[in-house]
């Protein structure tokens, strides 16, 4: 039953990314420099040429088998900053739902000399999956698997407490909503947890909490008065509408009138505490609009951090290669 | 076919749960049936095998495998499947209906029968459908069914979700009394899941099947065969809450059966972690502490058998994304080696596990096998109990899809007799 670990997959004999999969057990440094390097990045938008040349003849491939504009734009726009060539593809799942015709798809792609693959896909595992059986040249950034993981957009958010609280030290952060179903608080527990924050919260009624998530190091709310109290950051996740016909909720309303963000709920937590939200939103269901367009909101600025932290995962694995191929030559040598 | 054969085997030790003997013996073979057992019987002119220092042990009866043919997806054929389980000193095959098509009406289950005694070197033993094409709305007309051989009825890995047509699907076994087996498993609790709901389901963003969606159908199965009076047999039973189920109805005097798989006794969820496709089995492969209760369920006899749950799988089955891939493990060439080493590891006494491959199984099912009767063509294999050889050296399934191939396990079997021909003889 032997296979490659996630850390063997994601990362080079010295300990550099080479592929960004998952967050769980990655090491905090790892978390550091992304974080740092996305620092650096954050300001290319600004500049009248809004490009630096690290992916320069470089080939990436969007690979979408699920649809989303958002998480692909934002990935689209950061290997252009880099100045890579960007290929978009949004393939309809029916077209690969046989292993072999994936793996097919997989040789075409890597005919192509591309240098990485940006994947998204609706199964759990899928780009771990990916990442196993195409060729090492590749480099794989997961873009968000099943409920597995979406680890860009947790770092995205990371970068934004970071940049906010100055650290993780010290920090309260509650996710409330949907976390059954969601890569993105999966993704953001690990990384929390290996960023050192004090305590993370999940809040959600018990039909929306995944079996066991406290193994995963969080601590479990189900009124949402008690999981914001004294909370630094709350994180609001979207809430999709057929949850209704699933019988996880009964309505949307109610869900707003247990579990909406409003300001007069947010009293109760820290007096700076600042609200997140991966989007898009819905308002009026996870949370109300005075408060997604109120001071504490910092929505906007995640989009806008989110280019540079893909940047900077993007870059990353890259130079990890490279250093990579230059060791194997000097050992060769 | 090989002709009926003649052999004595000598100075073997010769353990037959059935009848309860465990002596080193002689044991001899004339025109396929086993004549005498005794110590330095004489048979001038007949072959003789030199068994000194291993076992002699009846043919193993596996009472759950899925055939290769006719079905789609599978790997091999009766022919290549029976062969591996020879090899593995397993004589009988309880075969799931959930053969293409299915084995819900005679010409199907001739079509299996005839196939089998052509091409096999196991005797391959048909479950009928409960259902037709295991829909869970019709029942199947198991009394013809059964006079052309099935030995009891099931709706394979398809739960019967009107618990009004299980309840006259027993109804109507009871009144010919033809076993039923169930594999219990609430339909809607455990849809769309492909692994045990818990820690690492959570971890992984892999869609979950609690516990409760096996538990709660073996208590529905327990009380309607306790109303109806059928002959129940539950399968493949994975969770600590049916082995506490099971192990209750028994005290209260209900006559029921069960079995496990070997790999639920060998494996928990952590096994699939990394999103090992392996290790993507249905039902899913449960937490350590359920793995425990069953293990301690088999050492007491709650779960009378051990099976394969025989699975074999093209590569592209499992070529896919966790989720997308096909649920199962090729089964039988590890049976026995994965049992004995339940034995060797301390975990189960050594005449238990044996009789939970042998007679318990054909007991439960009523298959005739399973022990060393005087008189009856003989089906038995000769094991070296000490040589353990990597799993990858013997492989003859035609799905090589195990988690154990990398694996060395004890119990080489040198010669196998299946209803008193040779099926299988290991090179020196």
């Amino acid at each position: 039953m032997s296979q490659p670990s996630p850390d063997t997959l994601q990362l080079t004999g010295s300990g550099r990314l080479r592929n960004f999969l998952t967050i769980d057990a990655l090491p905090r440094s790892i978390l550091e420099e992304i974080l740092d390097t996305a620092a650096s990045f954050v300001d290319v938008g600004d500049r009248s040429i809004k490009k630096v040349p690290l992916l320069r003849g470089k080939t990436v491939i969007n690979l979408f088998f699920e649809p989303s504009t958002r998480t692909r734009t934002t990935f689209e726009l950061a290997a252009k900053r880099l100045s890579a060539d960007v290929l978009n593809m949004d393939i309809a799942r029916s077209s690969t739902s046989k292993g072999e015709t994936l793996m097919d798809m997989l040789r075409n792609l890597e005919a192509m000399s591309a240098d990485m693959f940006v994947v998204r896909h609706g199964d759990s595992g899928a780009v771990d999956y990916i990442a196993r059986h195409a060729t090492p040249e590749v480099a794989i950034i997961n873009a968000g698997d099943g409920r597995h993981a979406h680890p860009t957009q947790a770092m995205l958010d990371m970068y934004t407490i970071r940049h906010y609280k100055g650290g993780f030290a010290g920090l309260k952060v509650a996710i409330v909503g949907d976390i059954l179903h969601s890569r993105v608080a999966r993704s953001e527990i690990h990384a929390l947890n290996i960023l050192g924050a004090e305590e993370v919260r999940v809040v959600a009624p018990r039909t929306l909490l995944p079996a066991d998530i406290d193994s995963l190091g969080a601590k479990v709310f189900t009124r949402l008065e008690d999981g914001l109290r004294d909370a630094d950051v709350v994180i609001a996740l979207r809430l999709q509408k057929e949850r209704m016909s699933a019988a996880l909720l009964p309505s949307e309303s109610e869900f707003f009138r247990l579990y909406g963000l409003t300001n007069e709920r947010l009293a109760v937590a820290h007096p700076d505490a600042i609200v997140m939200h991966p989007g898009p939103i819905n308002r009026g269901v996870e949370i109300a609009s005075e408060v997604a367009d109120g001071p504490r909101a910092v929505i906007l600025h995640q989009v806008t951090f989110g280019i540079a932290v893909r940047m900077a995962v993007m870059s990353l694995c890259m130079s990890g290669r490279e250093t990579e191929r230059e060791a194997a030559h000097a050992a060769a040598r | 076919m090989q002709p009926h054969a003649d052999l004595l085997i000598r100075k073997a030790r010769v353990i037959d749960p059935a009848s309860g003997r465990d002596e080193v013996a002689d044991l001899l073979v004339e025109d396929g049936r086993i004549s005498r057992i005794g110590a330095s019987l004489d048979a001038p002119g007949v072959d003789m095998v030199d068994a000194e220092g291993l076992w002699l042990l009846p043919g193993l009866v596996d009472s759950c495998i899925r055939l290769s043919e006719p079905a789609r997806g599978r790997a091999g054929t009766i022919a290549s499947e029976t062969h591996a389980a020879a090899a593995a000193g397993i004589t009988h095959l309880v075969a799931l209906p959930d053969t293409d098509p299915v084995a819900d009406h005679a010409a199907a289950v001739r079509l299996i029968r005839e196939r089998s005694v052509r091409a096999a070197a196991a005797r391959v033993v048909p479950l009928g459908a409960l259902t037709q094409g295991l829909a869970g709305a019709q029942l199947s007309e198991m009394s013809s069914l059964a006079d052309i051989g099935c030995v009891a009825f099931a709706n394979a890995g398809k739960p019967v979700q009107d618990t009004l047509v299980l309840k006259r699907a027993f109804e109507y076994a009871a009144t010919f009394d033809l076993p039923v087996v169930v594999r219990p498993q609430d339909a809607a609790l455990s849809a769309g899941g492909c692994v045990h709901e818990g820690p690492v389901s959570t971890r992984l963003g892999l869609p979950g099947i609690p516990p409760l969606a096996e538990s709660l159908d073996v208590a529905r199965a327990l009380m309607l065969a306790k109303a109806t009076g059928v002959r129940l047999h539950l399968q493949l039973l994975t969770t600590a809450d049916s082995v506490a189920l099971v192990r209750a109805a028994r005290a209260a005097g209900q006559a029921v059966t069960a079995d496990v798989g070997i790999h639920h006794l060998w494996l928990d969820d952590t096994a699939v972690r990394g999103f090992n496709s392996l290790c993507h089995v249905d039902p899913p492969l449960r937490s350590a502490t359920d793995r425990a209760a069953l293990l301690e369920g088999v050492a007491d006899g709650t779960l009378d058998a051990i099976c394969s749950q025989h699975t074999p799988l093209s590569a592209a089955a499992k070529l896919a994304p966790f989720p997308s891939t096909e649920p199962g493990i090729s089964g039988v060439d590890t049976l026995l080696g994965l049992t004995l080493e339940l034995v060797e590891q301390g975990q189960l006494p050594l005449a238990r596990a044996l009789d939970a491959v042998t007679q318990a199984p054909a007991r439960c099912l009523g298959v005739r096998g399973g022990s060393l009767e005087y008189g009856r063509l003989a089906s038995l294999c000769v094991v070296d109990p000490a040589r353990r050889r990597p799993v990858a050296e013997r492989w003859l399934s035609a799905g090589r899809n195990t988690p154990w191939l990398n694996y060395s396990l004890p119990g080489q079997v040198q010669l196998t007799l299946c209803e008193g021909r040779v099926t299988w003889q290991a090179d020196a």
